[in-house]
């Protein structure tokens, strides 16, 4: 039986293709409906190919307006949470204190709590210290849920860090800053940049407790959620696909470099 | 690139000595002097010491007392980076983030040299690494990590080399290579060496002079073949390859040569070979190590020459290892004596069983305080 044998010697590729297809196929769906000019308020149906939508992104009121600031609390959100979180895991890693070992398992708290207890938790503490919600009462939950995973991903590689690259560092005659920003940090890089890249997702596509902490500002997810309710404008559709294309953009860059450079090196 | 004999290289350790936090004290107040431009080890079981004492010259250990200088210079509270030797770490400890290049350059470049290349490119050839300067570590084999390690810390041209169990990683055949090889550029570079191992085969083949160390302690500091010739203590005589000791009492003096009574025979011991007491009923152990002794059968016992030490025994087992035959021989004064016989004409008589005459010349023989463990050195061994 050819055909078997050829199946049997494809069988991963296939595989692996019709996984890939599962995972592609919402963006799909997405790209190809912000193309569409639908007839009534809902883009759910098929009916002719236009580039209007691409051609007038922000047509739709508001919608750029918490476009923005979903991307400028995201960015916000990674720094704060890159810059503490990197902070945290040197510290568990590196020195012995007291509590540290309470510390270490309520880190990881934010990740294992349902978003929606700790959304209402928030509100509660903010609306008892009286705090008006807003841009910064969004801004402190996202910095505390990326904490964990930031702290997470600096962790682990930290911990595989042998303590002697630092002690050789010393050892030839690097300062104790000059052995952070040439050996320390650089070898620390990949962990902080995982755990800065999965913030600014985590903060830019949040929902729940962005909902439950922002009073009346909206953020971009906010604003999809609410239009989903009147009409969807096909605009969503290409803000969707924009970032899609930009995070595919971005890892066939950062593949390219890390290839010239390995090419350079051979 | 040879350095101007001016005792700079010269490493002087007064009263040093190492207790953690913890109230472990892993170093005993130590004096040691390593002389300007010799191949210098501390050898040792794991845990002896050996490795804190390297740490606190390189500075990455703070000395609990004592004083560690550089020819005059007196380092003690100085930074690892503001001292002028260079470390080669048991692990390597190469930066994998940067290419073998950029690792060697390290120092230089910290130092505030702005032109490396043609230093780097000296070196690399050196440790015939010239081929591989843009690979990263993880692309080259251990033996060349190795030598990408020492590349990085001689091209500093330190004043004096620490090296940490620097060849703890290899395959034994590499090992040895590589011993020759560190020998081959210590000779050419003329840099003090301090090499810290657990190996006392890879510390007589390289080093001028050993120190062994012992719970903290130095217990014997020499050449390689007067501490293999003439151990002071019984650590020095197990842990240095194979002794065979006896317990034996000091009967006369005779001379230059002690007498000594042991299982009912008479055996003789130059007094200078005595580290412990020598009066007239002292007991004492006396060593032989177990390639200075000949066998005779039983049969053959008149052929044995006069003046010569000998014990009576019967072969208890015996193993053919190629070069030698290793024979284990029990005897009156001693349950398990080893004797190693090179295969030149062997005797077909001499298989388990057999009644021989031990015999060795009392030039080989030393002795040493009997109050010591006898055993001790032997499990280290083993467990290096």
């Amino acid at each position: 039986m050819p055909f078997l044998t050829w199946l049997k010697r494809r069988l991963v590729v296939i595989a692996g293709l019709i996984t890939l297809a599962y995972l592609l196929l919402p963006n799909v769906i997405v790209t190809v409906f912000s193309f569409n000019k639908p007839k009534g308020r809902f883009n759910y149906e098929w009916q002719q190919f236009s580039t209007d939508a691409w051609q007038d992104p922000c047509g739709v009121a508001d919608m750029c307006g918490s476009l923005s600031l979903s991307l400028q609390i995201a960015v916000w959100a990674t720094l704060g949470a890159t810059l503490l979180g990197t902070m945290i895991a040197f510290a568990l890693v590196r020195y012995r204190f007291r509590a540290r070992g309470a510390v270490n398992s309520l880190i990881f708290l934010p990740m294992a709590m349902p978003e929606v207890v700790m959304a209402a938790s928030l509100l509660t503490l903010f609306l008892n210290m009286g705090a008006p919600l807003g841009f910064w009462t969004i801004l402190i939950a996202h910095i505390m849920f990326c904490l964990s995973f930031v702290v997470t991903a600096v962790k682990a590689r930290v911990m595989s860090m042998d303590p002697r690259l630092e002690e050789a560092a010393r050892d030839l005659y690097a300062g104790p800053v000059q052995t952070f920003l040439r050996v320390t940090l650089p070898i620390a890089a990949p962990g902080i940049a995982a755990g800065a890249l999965l913030s600014f997702a985590l903060s830019f596509d949040d929902f729940i407790i962005t909902n439950f902490n922002a009073g009346s500002t909206v953020t971009f997810p906010m604003f999809v959620w609410g239009s989903a309710q009147r009409g969807t404008p096909v605009q969503i559709n290409v803000i969707g696909t924009a970032m899609f294309l930009l995070a595919v953009l971005f890892v066939l860059a950062s593949m390219l470099i890390t290839n010239r450079r390995n090419r350079q090196k051979a | 690139m040879k350095t101007t004999p001016d005792n700079s290289g010269d490493v002087r350790l007064s009263g040093i000595s190492k207790t953690y936090d913890n109230g472990f004290t892993a170093v005993q107040p130590l004096d040691l002097t390593v002389p300007e431009g010799s191949f210098f080890a501390l050898l040792g079981a794991s845990g002896c010491g050996k490795t804190t004492t390297l740490r606190m010259i390189a500075g990455l250990e703070d000395p609990s007392s004592g004083t560690v200088c550089l020819g005059d210079q007196d380092v003690t509270h100085l930074p690892p980076y503001k001292r002028p030797v260079n470390t080669v770490f048991q692990s390597y400890a190469l930066f994998p983030h940067l290419d073998i290049f950029e690792n060697v350059a390290f120092g230089l470049r910290r130092r505030g040299l702005k032109s490396v290349k043609k230093q780097v490119e000296e070196m690399l050839d050196l440790v015939q690494l010239g081929e591989q300067a843009r690979k990263k570590p993880h692309q080259l084999s251990g033996g060349q990590q190795q030598r990408v390690a020492v590349a990085r810390a001689l091209i500093n041209h330190p004043r004096v080399l620490l090296l940490d169990e620097p060849l703890g990683a290899l395959d034994l055949k590499l090992r040895r290579q590589m011993q020759l090889e560190l020998k081959r550029i210590q000779t050419e570079v003329g840099i003090t060496f301090v090499h810290v191992t657990h190996d006392q085969e890879e510390a007589m083949t390289m080093a001028d002079t050993v120190a062994v160390m012992n719970a903290g302690r130095v217990e014997q500091l020499g050449s390689p073949s007067a501490l293999y010739e003439n151990p002071n203590t019984t650590f020095v005589a197990n842990f240095l390859g194979t002794s065979n000791l006896i317990e034996a009492e000091v009967d006369t003096k005779n001379g230059d040569d002690l007498v000594l009574r042991a299982g009912g025979g008479k055996l003789v011991l130059p007094q200078a070979r005595c580290s412990g007491p020598t009066t007239a009923g002292a007991k004492v152990l006396v060593g032989v190590r177990p390639e200075k002794i000949a066998l005779t059968h039983a049969d053959d016992a008149g052929t044995v020459p006069e003046g010569r030490n000998r014990v009576t025994g019967k072969i208890a087992d015996a193993s053919f290892i190629g070069v030698s035959t290793q024979y284990v021989i029990d005897t009156p004064v001693c349950d398990e004596f080893e004797v190693y016989v090179q295969n030149v004409e062997r005797d077909g008589r001499l298989v388990p069983g057999a009644d021989v005459v031990l015999h060795w010349s009392p030039a080989h023989t030393f002795g040493l305080d009997a109050a010591q463990d006898i055993g001790a050195g032997t499990e280290e061994e083993a467990a290096a």
